[in-house]
Order: C-alpha cells, then structure tokens, then sequence
C-alpha cells in the first residue's frame, strides 16, 4: 500500500473490488442479461436513458429541429446596453445579446456538449485503461512504475489540472477535451487495475492459467471483459461531469474561443453578465446542462445498481 | 501508530518529488518558457535573454531542474508577474480567506449532510428518501458558478439579505494579524468586524458547500443501509439492547466510517475548488487569485499555486487518512 490521496485510492478501489460478482440465486443467467433485466425495472434507469435518448436525437437532428440558423444574427435594432428583447414571434425563447435565436441556439449546442462529453470520456477511458491494463496485467514493477503516475496525477485536484493543461494547451475545443479527458485518466487507470486484480485473483483466471493458457488470452480473453463493469459505470457518470467541467472551464475564459460553435458550457458562461436584465439567457443552457448530466448520472447510477449485486435494494 | 505515521510521510517524498517535475516542466513546456512567465507578455528579447542568463536558464536542463527544485523547497517561486511580488507571499496571503471558507462549507456541508443522509435512510422509500436522493443529485449536476451566481442575484442583489462580494466591507477597517478575518475579529475583539466577516462567508460557503453536502447525504445513506442489514446490529437488536443504543453506537458508529473519507477528500478537493465560487464573489481567496492570474497570464503564479494546493492537498489527505488510522483500527494493519 501507498500513500498520498489514499482516501481517493481507497474509494475508486472499492469500486473496483467489487466488479463481476454474480448475485446468488442468478444462476444459469449471464451477468450482462440479468443486469440488463435488473436494469429494465429500475424506473429511475428508464428516466435515465429517456432523458439520454431524447439529448441524443436532439443532437443528431439539430439542423432540422432549430427554427433558425443558429448565428444568424437578428432584431440588431432593437438591442441596446440594458435591454435585450424578450420571446416573440419566431423567437420562442427569445434572442441572446447579439440578436441570435436561444432555441436554436441550444438546440445546436446539445452537438457541441455532446461531442465534448463523448470525446473527452473516450479519450480519458482509452489512456486510462491502457495504464490499467499494464499495471494488472504485468504487476511488479511496471504495476509500481505505471501507479506512481497515476498517484501523483490524483494528486493534483481535478479543476487545476484542467486548468494547467488547457493554458499549456492554448484555447481551442481540442484542448478543452484533452484537458477533461486528462483528470479522468488517473480515475479510470485505478479503477481498471484494481478490478483486474481482484478478477486475476479469481477461478478461473487460475484454472486457466493452470490449462496452460497464455497471458495475452488470460488477459484479454477472461480477465479483462470481467473487468469492465466498473468503467462502464463510471464512464457514463463521467460523460456528466465531462459536460459540467466544459461550463466550469468556459467561465474561467479557457473554453472554445470559437464563438460560432454554439455550446452550453460556453454560453452559461457568457450570460452571466446579462443574469440580471434577461436571467433566461443563463437559465436554459443551465437548465440543459443540468438535466442531461442528471439522465447520464441516473443512468449511470442504475448502471452500478444492476451490474453489482451488493448495490442492489 | 507512529510507525504508520512515518511510513506514510515517506511514502510523500517520490509524489512531491514527481509533482515538482510535472510543474517545472509545464513552465518550460508554454510558449515563451518561464523567462516570459516571469517578465510578462510585452518583454523585449533582450529582456529575456538577460533574465535567462540571470536565472541559469541556458543551463541543461537538469542544473535547472535541481536549481528550481532548491528554490522549491524554500518555497520559492519566483515573483508575480502581474503585482511583482514573491508568489508566496501572495499564497501565504491569501489562504486563510480560502482555508475560511473551506470549513464554513464543509461544516454547512457535513451538518446538513449527515442527519438528512439518516434520516433519508430510516424512512427509506418514503417521500423524505425520494427527495434527498433526487436533491443530491441535482446538487452535483448543477454547474457550481451558476449556482453561485443565482445564489448572489438572489440573496445579495435582489433581496439584499447578505453581502454578494469580497470577504468583508471595505469601509470596515479591521486589524489585521492572521488575515483570517473572523479569527482577527475575535482576537481584536472587533465583534462588528468578525460578525461582517462571518456574513460574507454565507453566501459564497453554500455555494461550494453544495456539491459535498450532496455527496455526504448519499454516502450516509447507503452507508447506514449496508450497516442496517449487517450481523452485528441483528445480534445487537436480538439481545433486546434499547433501539437508540443499537442506533447510537452499532448503526451510526460504522455508518460514518466510510462518509469520513468522503469528507477528507472533499476537504482537500474543495481547497482548489473555490476557484469559481472565489471568482463569482470577488472573495479575494487563493481561487480568484488563480482566475486573475489566467487573464494576465501570469504563469509563475500559476505554477507556485497549483503546486503549493497540490502540496496541501497531498497533507489534507495524508491527515485524513491518518484519522482514519484511528477511527478504524483495521486500516492500520494493512
């Protein structure tokens, strides 16, 4: 056992530790198909991925469903410093400070939170389950040299990292994904190595290596598709928090300067200063952030409950 | 104990020693490299090459490495770009207004936390549960800076109930010893000072208190479920032990183990999280020293910063984890 942010340690590790058991009294159904049944009950999932379902289409279908182009720029005449009009005709949501129309507007953005949530949570799962892959599988002295790393990224709190690598990164969408996908690096690689361990420990892992077969087949072939659950779980709960930190990394003005992507990180952001004149313009963004990382956490949530027996109430 | 102790403070060197390789390289690693950091955007050449020939930075890089590394642990960072100053001294300046409030919201956090994370669980499945459960979950999915913007149009703008920025009223002229506002009011006995001091805090601690206090409602409530079901409170339940014992001393004693570390972590987290609380309330914290210092680029701040809160994190947790010795002797073991 190592030292620092151990309680951090600690947590994901009890995740970990708890990957692939088969609740008793299941038997004969695989894994995947009682969890998946577990999870067609829960209505708290169904709200989940209803709530998924719909950003998702919405996404796919901006270009038809936004009554407007979303930069067009109009009613210029009728803003002035203080005064931004409200809904009207054409404009159901009304119009941000440069005259755009905020349903379209929005309803774009939903593309922009979700590539940056998807691209950063892929990335961030990728590196991080090849250092979890290197660690189980070998141990020794690569597990030491690869969880070294990994403690001393934990230790630098989340929102600083972001920081430091979107500055050295300069100010484009690539390096706002790059900077989430960073902090989720270390979670991911934890988690993976330490729900390798314990399934390496397991039966079967044995008695296959007792059958002589090799360690790329043990590895990849048993030990690490037992191994997922946990990522899976917190994949999707990071495509939530992906998609708040995008906001969070916006407001402190290292979002994408690229004004004519619509994103609702970026757009909360900038509505800040109007929250008193035409509090709307932060409010639907927030409120479209806030409901689509609510669906993933849910999901997400239901997710553990259905694929860990000891969650299960 | 003190065995554990040491070896956990050992088991510090390689993460600090790391951590500092990771920030000296990310200052050579911008654009400019550290002789820009420090003289700022609109340094001549000439200016640089003399400040990289002052500062051994023509020097391979290990000599600089060991060099920056020397001067690290005299917490020596070098100075501001933006005020000029050492960057410690800004740090040392302004961490108690952050290390403030850090433990008004954790205390807002863990004192509303743990009795509705209880109670959620004794009336598990009734409306009181629904409610905690859906609340804290909105509670993390809410973007901190807009929550705290709301907070501050609602109770400092509009209603006018409480201060919306800074740490305390400027017109107020307080002594300062400790720069911990509240603690140097009561010191002085300037009772007006620290209570003004104190109402700042409100705002600004529920803001960053929220995303823990959903955090521990969670983890107290499925924690006290697990314990509910576990052997020992049947057996203590069975051998006709009163109801409020079994609660006080079986169910709530190891129901609060895990919520523990949850609180040590979120200590730590929320030392560095008040960046954007910070900055929506002008609080003048180490966070809205970080964001000033984005917009000016003020690099060498930025470096001593995010390594300095690295540091107390890193300690933060060590702490924690320590606590944690005691709490449950069987971590020690280990």
């Amino acid at each position: 056992m190592t030292a620092v942010g151990d309680v951090r340690r600690r947590r994901i590790d009890e995740l970990a530790a708890r990957a692939g058991q088969v609740p008793e009294g299941e038997g004969g159904v695989s894994l995947t198909r009682s969890a998946f049944r577990r999870l067609r009950r829960n209505p708290v999932a169904i709200i989940g991925a209803v709530i998924v379902v719909v950003f998702l289409v919405v996404a796919a279908l901006a270009p038809w469903l936004a009554p407007r182009d979303p930069l067009a720029q109009s009613l210029l005449s009728e803003i002035r410093p203080g005064f931004i009009p409200g809904s009207q005709e054409g404009y159901p949501l009304g119009v941000d400070n440069l005259g755009r129309d905020l349903l379209s507007r929005l309803i774009w953005g939903s593309r922009q939170s979700l590539l940056i949530g998807v691209v950063s949570t892929v990335l961030g799962v990728a590196v991080g389950m090849v250092l979890g892959v290197l660690a189980g599988a070998f141990g020794g002295w690569v597990d030491t040299v690869v969880m070294r790393f990994v403690d001393i990224m934990l230790s630098i709190p989340g929102l600083l990292m972001a920081i430091s690598i979107s500055v050295l990164l300069g100010q484009n969408q690539y390096a706002l994904m790059i900077a989430i996908a960073v902090t989720q690096v270390p979670i991911f690689a934890r988690l993976l190595r330490g729900s390798m361990l314990v399934q390496r420990g397991s039966d079967y892992a044995v008695a296959a290596q007792a059958l002589g077969v090799k360690r790329g087949r043990i590895v990849f072939g048993h030990v690490l598709p037992n191994s997922l659950s946990p990522v899976i779980v917190q994949g999707t709960l990071s495509l939530a928090t992906a998609i708040i930190e995008a906001a969070a990394l916006s407001f402190l003005g290292l979002g994408d300067p690229d004004l004519a992507r619509p994103e609702w990180g970026a757009m909360l952001a900038n509505a800040q200063s109007f929250l008193s004149i035409r509090p709307e313009l932060a409010i639907y963004p927030a409120l479209c952030i806030i409901v689509v990382a609510l669906g993933f956490t849910l999901l997400g949530e239901s997710l553990r409950e259905a694929l860990d027996p000891k969650f299960r109430r | 104990m003190l065995r554990f102790i040491v070896r956990r403070l050992l088991q510090l060197i390689p993460i600090l020693l790391g951590l500092s390789v990771l920030l000296f390289a990310w200052l050579r690693a911008l654009p400019g490299g550290p002789a820009q950091a420090a003289l700022g955007e609109r340094a001549t050449p000439e200016a640089i090459e003399r400040y990289n020939e002052l500062f051994g930075l023509d020097q391979p890089i290990y000599v600089q490495y060991l060099k920056f590394l020397g001067r690290a642990v005299q917490l020596d960072f070098g100075n501001s770009a933006r005020t000029g100053r050492p960057v410690t001294t800004e740090f040392l300046e302004r961490m108690p207004g952050t290390i403030e409030l850090t433990v008004v919201a954790l205390v807002f956090a863990i004192g509303l936390g743990i009795p509705l994370g209880y109670l959620a669980a004794r009336k598990h499945g009734s409306w009181v549960d629904s409610t905690s459960v859906i609340a804290s979950l909105l509670g993390v999915a809410i973007p901190v800076f807009f929550l705290a913007y709301l907070l501050r149009l609602g109770f400092a703008v509009e209603l006018g109930w409480l201060p919306g920025s800074g740490r305390q009223d400027v017109r107020m002229d307080a002594t300062r010893i400790t720069n911990f506002y509240v603690l140097d009011g009561l010191l002085t006995r300037e009772w007006d000072a620290a209570w003004d001091a104190v109402l700042h805090l409100i705002l600004p601690a529920i803001a960053l208190g929220t995303i823990p206090l959903a955090i521990i409602v969670r983890i107290t409530r499925a924690s006290v479920l697990d314990v509910v079901n576990e052997d020992y409170v049947r057996t203590a339940n069975a051998k006709g032990l009163a109801t409020a014992t079994v609660r006080r001393r079986h169910i709530i004693r190891n129901a609060l183990l895990p919520v523990s570390t949850t609180i040590g972590l979120q200590a730590g987290l929320l030392l560095s999280g008040a960046v954007l609380t910070e900055t929506v309330f002008a609080f003048g914290g180490v966070g809205s020293a970080i964001y000033d210092a984005l917009f000016a680029r003020d690099y060498a701040l930025l470096q001593g910063f995010v390594l300095m809160l690295a540091i107390m994190y890193v300690l933060v947790n060590l702490v924690v984890d320590i606590s944690y010795g005691f709490l449950d002797p069987r971590v020690r073991v280990q």
